[in-house]
């Protein structure tokens, strides 16, 4: 399983702040998690459209696109951050 | 040591005051929500999104940061989420040090990266509706300095 976070926009246009999922087979890296979940509904397919406006963080940490994603991780998903 | 904390609750914004006789200035940073009453619509409040289990993790991390690089003798990183009304303090920085140069130096590093580094998602809420604010290019320069 997989527990996947969202904020801002990205929960707002997904429709839910979370999810926890099985992790399928062959999906080990940020970039190949986010190819899936946009195929999950027309929510995710809107948030994650423009994957140079989507952030992630693994495990509360921030991560690129090749960062290995495994059963057990907390992946958040969120736009990039205007804290301050 | 630097303290970081996030709270929903109005910061307390009392001074920084010298802990032993080694500080030489203290530089403190505010930052509060503004009201853009010029601009059409003027703004009716800013909500602060995070994430908490990241947030006081990631400005641990900005705050040690700093800490490596400049001779910090105390700190603090105070940050309000939730929603606030136009002159509320959204941020509050102060760094002790020995002398001006680091000191200011160190809070303005601080800010530079709270602000492209940690958790965090503002809304502005307008007569038109509320919309998530777009993050500045500029904002990533100023950040992109101290690499």
């Amino acid at each position: 399983m997989i527990e996947l976070l969202y904020f801002a926009w990205v929960r707002e246009r997904i429709g839910v702040d979370g999810e926890v999922l099985p992790l399928p087979e062959g999906v080990a890296t940020v970039a190949a998690l986010l190819d899936w979940l946009a195929g999950r509904s027309e929510g995710h397919a809107t948030a994650l459209a423009d994957r140079g406006r989507v952030r992630v963080a693994v495990d509360q940490v921030f991560a690129q696109a090749d960062t290995p994603v495994t059963a057990g991780a907390e992946v958040a998903i969120f736009p990039p951050v205007t804290g301050g | 040591m630097i303290l970081v904390r996030v709270q929903a609750e109005p910061l307390d914004l009392a001074p920084l005051l010298p802990e032993g006789g080694d500080t030489g200035a203290v530089v403190t940073f505010t930052g509060f929500v503004r009201g853009d009453a010029n601009e059409l619509g003027g703004l009716v409040s800013l909500t602060l999104d995070h994430y908490p289990a990241m947030t006081e993790r990631a400005l641990a991390a900005i705050a040690a940061e700093a800490e490596r690089r400049w001779p910090i003798l105390a700190g603090r990183v105070v940050h309000r989420v939730g929603r606030m009304l136009p002159g509320e303090a959204i941020v509050h920085v102060a760094v002790a040090s020995s002398h001006r140069a680091a000191a200011f130096a160190a809070a303005e590093f601080l800010m530079d990266w709270l602000k492209t580094k940690a958790p965090f998602w503002k809304a502005e809420e307008r007569a038109g509706g509320t919309t998530w604010v777009e993050a500045r290019a500029s904002d990533d320069l100023a950040a992109a300095r101290w690499e």
